[in-house]
């Protein structure tokens, strides 16, 4: 990547840039990833984070652990697909306190954890859950987060590159934690691709009993209102998206990109202005600040691809964008481009995939 | 009641521009807000002390300019606004900066009263942490309510409070203790206007102003630059991708032909996608 950005960063001038890792901390070893199980599901962001929690211990020659808590006899499904998705380690605290997510009693048993096995690297799905743990944490142990990542990496140092946007999203930058242990960080959904499952493949598991009686416990869960199915955005997991920014103009415009949705069966949602105008739901902003996405096809209409939109839709296989500017930075990531007039083209663009798509009986005589 | 709500002072990220030689972040003319994410944890704490009674404290660290801000949460009704400011704290990442929040939050305790509930921000526009309110809980000791969609019941005397909050697949009803901290979801309220009353209030209000030393921060150590573990090693703009757009001529052509052209052009690059798009179109008829 290029180094040859400016300005420097201030820590540059800082002493304690240097690694020198304090006696005590040299212990610490191990890539571990934190499972997210929630009510019997494993949200898919820790399965990604797997994928590359591998490939940073690889690097550094050392084991891949899975944490997994949950209450007994619920996490039989997580532990086997935890090895499956690559962990060598499974670290397991069943307890009933864990049934549900609550920061106390998940923040004890991973503190405990942590001090008990040493970890040198700790990776969390940036999801509520994640983030709502990995601050009690990281401030429990007082060591040092990089949140929301788009990339780690391993220097010739040994230390976590962990690469994040900064100033709004307008430039990425790589922050470490030299000297302070474990290296803590973590990543959004569909940042990372999807590893590949060996069914079969397994590993070792690590029991750790945690004291969690329910009666010291402060919050208790008194409900759960589960989310209808329907009319909810899931951008992220999406086959298809597409999407809109400030050049379609007017809220009424955006009707367009909804038709074109509509007959590829895709998701809908738009850049940042757009939420700020009202025009869409936070739900379906796309970029940095909203959600990341991953899918095989990525229509942007009006969108001029600010670093923030860049790194939500990068994972995208193919990314088509339309825009009347022919300078438009969205042209330097995406891989067809068309200059041209999006309320023009995205009415036309509907119409071909409607007779493309039609089934073969229903097409004109002539094709 | 008492509410401390931690604000910060943020430039509006939509109108950051980044100088497309030098890569460098054109600060100039950029104006600065309060976090947006702040007004609704903002205007929750006024509801509650509407309902209930008490005082309303906003709290910021930042530089000197980071005043207006809490002059403008006083326009909004907050009871009183104090600023931590220092060359010491600049720098500071996530852990430093609880440290330092928590320390003024104590401070805050000690001159007006232990708060009923804190309110943090879900989280920056700028940083986009959402790690600083977690961070300030547990290092106060707290209770932390994050990702709050409604407060539902608030009983100070019973020192109760029941919460739903967002959660993967749906909402937790979470009955908790006070006190404790909390930070709201975006679009749970609208922020109010304001009175006049509170407006002329706001402009002559004294914006209670604390060095490190005033607000008795015990160790500098732990505060900004050199207090953070993260180090920032490297700033930079990312590369371009090799390739640039393989561009679809529209020159002379209507749209209709573009169109099919472009949709060619998707299915060359996907063919998997047209087989799939089209046995689920078939379905539907």
């Amino acid at each position: 990547m290029s180094d040859t950005a400016k300005p420097k960063p201030a820590a540059a001038s800082r002493a304690n840039t240097k690694k020198e890792l304090p006696e005590h901390l040299k212990a610490y070893k191990h890539v571990w990833v934190m499972v997210e199980l929630e009510r019997g599901v494993v949200h898919p962001v820790s399965w990604e984070l797997m994928g590359e929690g591998r490939k940073l211990a690889d690097q550094l020659k050392v084991d891949l652990a899975a944490v997994v808590l949950g209450p007994p006899g619920g996490t039989e499904a997580a532990v086997t697909d935890a090895f499956g998705y690559g962990a060598d380690v499974c670290y397991l605290v069943e307890n009933n306190s864990l049934a549900d997510y609550r920061n106390e009693p998940y923040t004890a048993a991973m503190t405990e954890l942590v001090n008990t096995y040493k970890p040198e690297i700790l990776l969390l799905g940036a999801t509520n859950l994640g983030r709502d743990l990995a601050g009690s944490v990281a401030t429990t142990l007082l060591t040092g987060l990089t949140a929301d990542c788009t990339e780690l990496a391993v220097d010739a140092e040994g230390s976590l590159a962990a690469t994040r946007p900064t100033f709004g999203g307008s430039l990425l930058c790589t922050i470490f934690t030299l000297n302070y242990r474990p290296q803590m960080a973590t990543m959004r959904p569909r940042v990372a691709p999807m590893p590949l499952y060996r069914a079969g493949r397994s590993g070792r598991i690590q029991r750790h009993e945690v004291s969690l009686p329910e009666e010291s416990i402060v919050t208790k869960l008194i409900d759960f209102l589960p989310d209808g199915t329907t009319g909810k955005a899931n951008l992220p997991y999406a086959d298809i998206v597409v999407s809109g920014g400030l050049g379609m103009q007017t809220a009424e415009n955006y009707q367009l990109v909804r038709d074109l949705a509509a007959v590829l069966g895709a998701e809908w949602g738009g850049s940042r202005p757009l939420v700020q105008k009202g025009w869409i739901t936070s739900d379906r902003q796309i970029g940095q600040t909203g959600k990341t996405i991953r899918p095989r096809l990525y229509i942007a209409a009006g969108i001029s691809g600010a670093i923030q939109h860049r790194v939500g839709v990068e994972g995208a296989d193919l990314i088509v964008a339309i825009n009347t500017d022919k300078n438009a930075p969205i042209f330097d990531f995406a891989h067809v481009g068309i200059v041209a007039d999006a309320m023009k083209v995205l009415p036309a663009l509907t119409e071909a995939f409607r007779k493309r798509l039609a089934p073969a009986a229903m097409r004109p005589a002539a094709e | 009641m008492h509410i401390v709500v931690c604000i910060k002072q943020v430039p509006d990220s939509a109108q950051i521009r980044v100088h497309p030689v030098t890569n460098t972040i054109m600060r100039q003319g950029v104006p600065t807000i309060i976090n947006p994410y702040d007004l609704f944890s903002l205007e929750e704490a006024l509801r509650l002390r509407d309902r209930n009674g008490g005082e309303v404290t906003c709290v910021t660290m930042g530089p000197p300019m980071a005043e207006s801000a809490l002059r403008k949460c006083m326009t909004y009704g907050a009871d009183r606004a104090v600023l931590l400011t220092d060359r010491f704290f600049a720098g500071a990442d996530t852990l430093a900066t609880t440290y330092a929040l928590a320390h003024l939050v104590t401070k805050v305790t000690e001159h007006w009263g232990a708060p009923d509930i804190v309110f943090c921000g879900k989280q920056t526009i700028d940083g986009d942490t959402a790690q600083v309110g977690p961070g300030i809980a547990k290092r106060l000791g707290l209770l932390q309510l994050t990702y709050v969609q409604k407060i539902e019941h608030c009983d100070l005397a019973a020192r109760e409070i029941v919460v739903h909050r967002r959660a993967e697949g749906g909402i937790q009803v979470l009955k908790a203790k006070l006190p404790c901290l909390v930070t709201m979801l975006e679009g749970t309220n609208d922020m109010r206007r304001g009175t006049m009353e509170d407006a002329f209030r706001a402009a002559r209000a004294e914006i209670v102003t604390w060095s490190a030393a005033q607000a008795q921060i015990p160790d500098l150590a732990f505060c900004g630059l050199k207090g953070s573990p993260t180090i920032v090693k490297k700033v930079f703009a990312p590369p371009p991708r090799a390739e640039k757009a393989f561009q679809i001529g529209v020159e002379g052509k209507t749209a209709g032909d573009i169109s099919e052209t472009l949709v060619a052009e998707i299915f060359k690059r996907q063919p998997g996608l047209e087989q799939d798009l089209t046995k689920s179109a078939g379905a539907d008829f």
